[in-house]
């Protein structure tokens, strides 16, 4: 099958969908490539590298026409048309805020797969646009930051004096939060970083961040791997701490996205205006409404009191020749998973959930939204103690009559036995609890010397046989002996064992 | 102070100095003393009853006890000293063996001296004989159950029976008529003692402990090695009620009950009903595991294997049974120094179950001089496996398969798994691409981060140390 990648329309569009790098993987997949010709001069990929990768260049119409069209933006109405029928487009779609695009699609008899449509299960990572752009834009919102912010990031004593480090505040902590996190406090700054998931605490230590806690912190465990809306008792926390944070720190860079909604108001007016002059702010969720009072999309806003507020939508178009690398690994990663047997040929399996999840149109039918897919993060929260829980712990009344109806056994059982036997049933009784307590806190490491000491333990039986012995009766003497015989392999080889084992553990 | 009396004070010393031993063994620092007062326990317990015995039998009958003592003796120790490490689960199974062995001796020679002899027997008073006579039977039914189950799990566990659980059908109505019969027999026996009602339960016991340990696999034997140790401990508390010994009672629950909570907290570490291992068929279960195509699995050479370990910053090794058949801790543990001269942070991550024996891979890595600090349990690595660089699961299948968190139809799901996946890379050791013993495939070898290094543990891990 013939693969076309598409010089994009959008004017500002500076990405491609495959790099020479990628041509070539495709290639090795067993498709024929067509690049519209010009189409990577914007990230810096020359035709001739193309072809040098073994794609064949053409006109725009004939990469739109191939059987598996590969693009970065949605198609444009002319563009749909240009698509042969039964064709395989793949692109970003964003099918939960377009449903007209997605209609136009479906009127036509072609299959689209939305490449920001990737289930977050660890399957999947590799073919997650979103991750992958979300990286690149995190680490050029500090690039903008540091470019528009007039100081050093790291903090130095020079002989023209001393200079304090940047203080940076990273609101949210995914993705592209976690990338900001990275490179602002490799440029050593001081970074903080918030985010309603507690969890993410450690990954923002491991980053070199400070972890901001918004007071006692609401529980939000994510079963989707995306953050969701907060009430409004820790909006209200989380405005007073963000008013503190932001009349302290030089620079905040916001990152809050719920998935299908407006980005969350986080920082307003107020906040901006108690910053400092010089700082800024990069407002990341600026194409969703913004999380800062006062974003405006693709600009750049100097407030009143000197706040710079970088409201680029195109972070990751800003360093295109990387975007274009990882989107089009993404996309190989994708083909891969299409093309099962290696011969250039598309299979599309919907029981796959991967695939089912991107497949926004199939066949010029609609099927979009998929069914929701639990993430493999998640289960171990939720699911993983319920099966355990009930079986440990059965409800209390349960209990209290199990317990009951064992004393009453014990009860009856003893009452009715001769003397000698009740004084034995006390012994053994009190011997099984301890028994039980004594092993309660075992490291786990000692399992093994633990059951060869017990086993050689209970070789004790051989006191049982050594009795026995010499009783005049010759079979009993017989079967005794052997007793004596094997529980004493039991006794010595036990407790030799152990002593070596034991023997063997060093710090 | 008579020399009853003198027996009785030298049990009550035994009896706390075995507790102390058990105590002394759950940690790593009080371990040693523990085994030692295990040991003076036992001495103590042997002294007294020898004394004992010699002041009642002949001088034949000292003999013979010194004579099986001493081979018994030579042969435990010989044992001992010669086993590999990575046979500790089958000597263990086999030991168990002989205390069954030796309760049904022991019951059989108490009908023997009491039953058989009928009136003129002089050692039990009349009102006692019937209780005398349900000790017994319970004794040897209890020993029969442990000796079989033992051998059978020995078997398993050498090789030398095929590990598959054996599906009778029907095998819990089996179970449970076996133990209706055992409890029909007793009633039996008690009125009316007679050699033919002990054969028949001896057969009874000795085919419902066959039958108990075959029809469990063998990713369960470390939950039957150690219920087999519990049941060891019952046969010896049974043996105690029938000779009238509370140091046997007090020790043979002991071992008893302690050995029932380490099954029960091994079952809970799988995620596993204790009820349903006991009963056996492990994996046969929800087994209809779907044939899924999971994809390609990608390979690694021991070469490429060296250099992503060099770079590493932490690397974990997850061991399983793989790596006890291969004989591969002395190599893994020479990476491990390696590795750690080179500034590469090295710890272990050990499953619960991993092995065929609790606390398996533990004992190995300590054979290996591998420092017990860096061997760390699952619930203590589990959550660093994300800031993990390099994870290199030797000879682990189950213990490591995502589809237990994943996949709600597999045959393990809900059981607690090591989340190798969520590290970086993960290389895994193996000899092919079959299942691990619960039969199911495991989806980690197709991921992405995940690459396949085949062939012998031991030789492979070898070739990466050549590289190094």
């Amino acid at each position: 099958m013939r693969i076309g990648v598409v010089h994009e329309s959008r004017p500002t569009e500076t990405r491609v969908a495959a790099t020479p790098t990628t041509v070539a993987q495709l290639r090795a997949l067993g498709y024929e490539v067509v690049v519209a010709s010009g189409a990577g001069l914007a990230s810096t990929f020359p035709d001739e590298a193309y072809v040098a990768a073994g794609a064949r260049l053409g006109p725009g119409a004939e990469a739109w026409a191939a059987d598996v069209v590969l693009g970065v933006n949605a198609p444009s109405a002319r563009e749909i048309a240009q698509l042969r029928d039964g064709a395989v487009l793949i692109s970003l779609l964003a099918p939960a805020t377009d449903p007209d695009l997605v209609e136009a699609l479906a009127r036509r008899p072609v299959t689209a797969l939305a490449m920001d449509a990737v289930p977050r299960i660890s399957r999947a990572q590799s073919l997650d646009v979103l991750s992958s752009m979300a990286n690149i834009a995190g680490y050029r919102a500090v690039i903008e930051a540091a470019h528009t912010f007039g100081r050093f990031f790291t903090g130095q004593v020079t002989a023209a004096g001393k200079v304090p480090p940047a203080k940076v505040l990273v609101v949210g902590a995914g993705v592209a939060g976690l990338a900001a996190i990275g490179t602002a406090s490799s440029l050593g700054a001081i970074v903080r970083a918030t985010d309603v998931r507690p969890e993410v605490a450690e990954q923002i230590r491991s980053l070199g961040g400070e972890y901001v806690a918004v007071a006692p912190a609401e529980q939000q465990v994510s079963s989707d791997g995306y953050a969701r809306e907060t009430s409004a008792d820790y909006d209200r926390r989380a405005a007073v701490a963000y008013a503190e944070q932001a009349a302290d720190v030089d620079i905040v860079i916001t990152t809050a996205l719920i998935p299908g909604r407006p980005a969350p108001r986080l920082i307003t007016e107020e906040m901006v205006a108690t910053m400092r002059p010089g700082s800024v702010v990069v407002d990341m969720a600026a194409a969703m409404g913004g999380n800062v009072a006062g974003t405006v999309p693709d600009e750049l806003v100097v407030t009143p009191n000197g706040v710079s507020i970088i409201g680029y939508t195109d972070l990751p178009g800003r360093l295109p020749a990387q975007a274009s690398q990882l989107y089009g690994t993404n996309l190989v990663n994708l083909m891969k998973l299409l093309t099962p047997a290696r011969d250039g040929q598309v299979v599309l399996d919907l029981d796959d959930v991967v695939q089912r999840s991107m497949t926004v149109v199939h066949a010029g039918e609609k099927i979009w939204p998929p069914p929701p897919v639990p993430v493999s993060s998640a289960p171990p929260v939720p699911a993983a103690p319920a099966p355990v829980v009930p079986a440990a712990t059965p409800p209390p009344s349960r209990r209290f009559v199990l317990v009951g109806l064992a004393a009453a056994l014990l009860f009856v059982l003893t009452a009715l036995s001769p003397d000698p036997l009740i004084e034995h049933l006390t012994v053994f009784a009190l011997a099984i609890v301890i028994g039980f307590y004594v092993i309660g806190h075992v490291h786990h490491a000692l399992h093994t010397p633990l059951m060869s000491v017990t086993n050689a333990i209970s070789g004790i039986i051989v006191v049982g046989a050594l009795l026995q012995i010499g009783h005049g009766d010759p079979v009993v003497t017989a079967l005794a002996f052997v007793a004596v015989l094997v529980a004493s392999i039991n006794v010595f080889g036990g407790f030799a064992v152990t002593r070596r084992m034991l023997g063997l553990f060093t710090r | 102070m008579t020399a009853e009396n003198a027996v009785r004070a030298a049990s009550i010393v035994a009896a706390l100095l075995f507790i102390l031993s058990l105590a002394g063994l759950s940690r790593h620092e009080t371990a040693k003393a523990g085994n030692a007062f295990g040991i003076a326990g036992m001495a103590i317990a042997l002294a007294a009853t020898i004394g004992l015995a010699s002041r009642r039998s002949s001088a034949t009958g000292i003999a013979l006890i010194v004579v099986a003592m001493v081979i018994g003796a030579a042969i435990g120790i010989w044992r001992a000293r010669r086993v590999e490490m990575t046979g500790m689960p089958e000597l263990i199974a086999v030991l168990h063996s002989f205390v069954g062995l030796a309760a049904v001796l022991v019951g059989w020679n108490g009908y023997l001296s009491v039953e058989a002899r009928g009136g003129e027997q002089t050692e039990v008073a009349g009102a006692l004989l019937r209780i005398h006579s349900a000790e017994v039977f319970i004794g040897v039914f209890i020993g029969g159950v442990t000796l079989t189950g033992s051998i059978v799990a020995f078997g398993k566990l050498s090789g030398r029976i095929r590990s598959n659980p054996l599906m009778l059908p029907g095998r819990t109505l089996l179970n449970l008529t076996a133990l209706a019969a055992f409890a029909v027999l007793t009633v039996l026996f008690v009125l009316r003692p007679g050699r033919g009602l002990l054969i028949a339960v001896t057969v009874l016991a000795l085919a419902l402990g066959w039958h108990l340990v075959a029809s469990i696999g063998g990713g369960d034997m470390p939950v039957v090695v150690s219920m087999l140790n519990s049941y060891s401990g019952w046969a010896a508390a049974a043996s105690g009620f029938l000779l009238d010994n509370d140091l046997l009672i007090v020790t043979g629950a002991l071992v008893g009950s302690s050995g029932a909570y380490l099954s029960y907290i091994m079952c809970r570490a799988m995620n596993r009903s204790f009820l349903s291992v006991i009963a056996g068929g492990f994996g046969n279960e929800g087994g209809a595991a779907v044939d899924r195509d999971y994809g390609d699995h990608s390979e690694i050479s021991p070469e490429d294997a060296a250099t992503l370990l060099l770079d590493a910053d932490s690397v974990v090794i997850t061991p399983g049974y793989g790596m006890a058949v291969a004989q591969a801790q002395y190599p893994v543990a020479e990476l491990t120094r390696k590795l750690r001269e080179h500034g590469v942070t090295v710890r272990f991550g050990i499953h619960p179950v991993a092995g065929r024996l609790p606390g398996h891979m533990n004992v190995l890595l300590a054979e290996a001089k591998l420092p017990y600090d860096i061997v760390l349990e699952m619930d203590e690595i589990n959550d660093d496996f994300p800031d993990t660089s390099v994870v290199l699961v030797i000879g682990a299948n189950d213990t490591v398969n995502p589809a237990a968190i994943d996949d709600p139809g597999s045959p393990i799901a809900g059981m607690p798994v090591l989340h190798v996946w969520e590290a970086e890379h993960v290389i895994v050791f193996k000899r092919s691409m079959s299942t691990g013993y619960a039969g199911v495939q495991n989806p980690l070898f197709f991921r992405d981060n995940t690459t396949m290094l085949f062939g012998d543990a031991k030789e492979r891990v070898e070739d990466i140390l050549r590289a190094l």
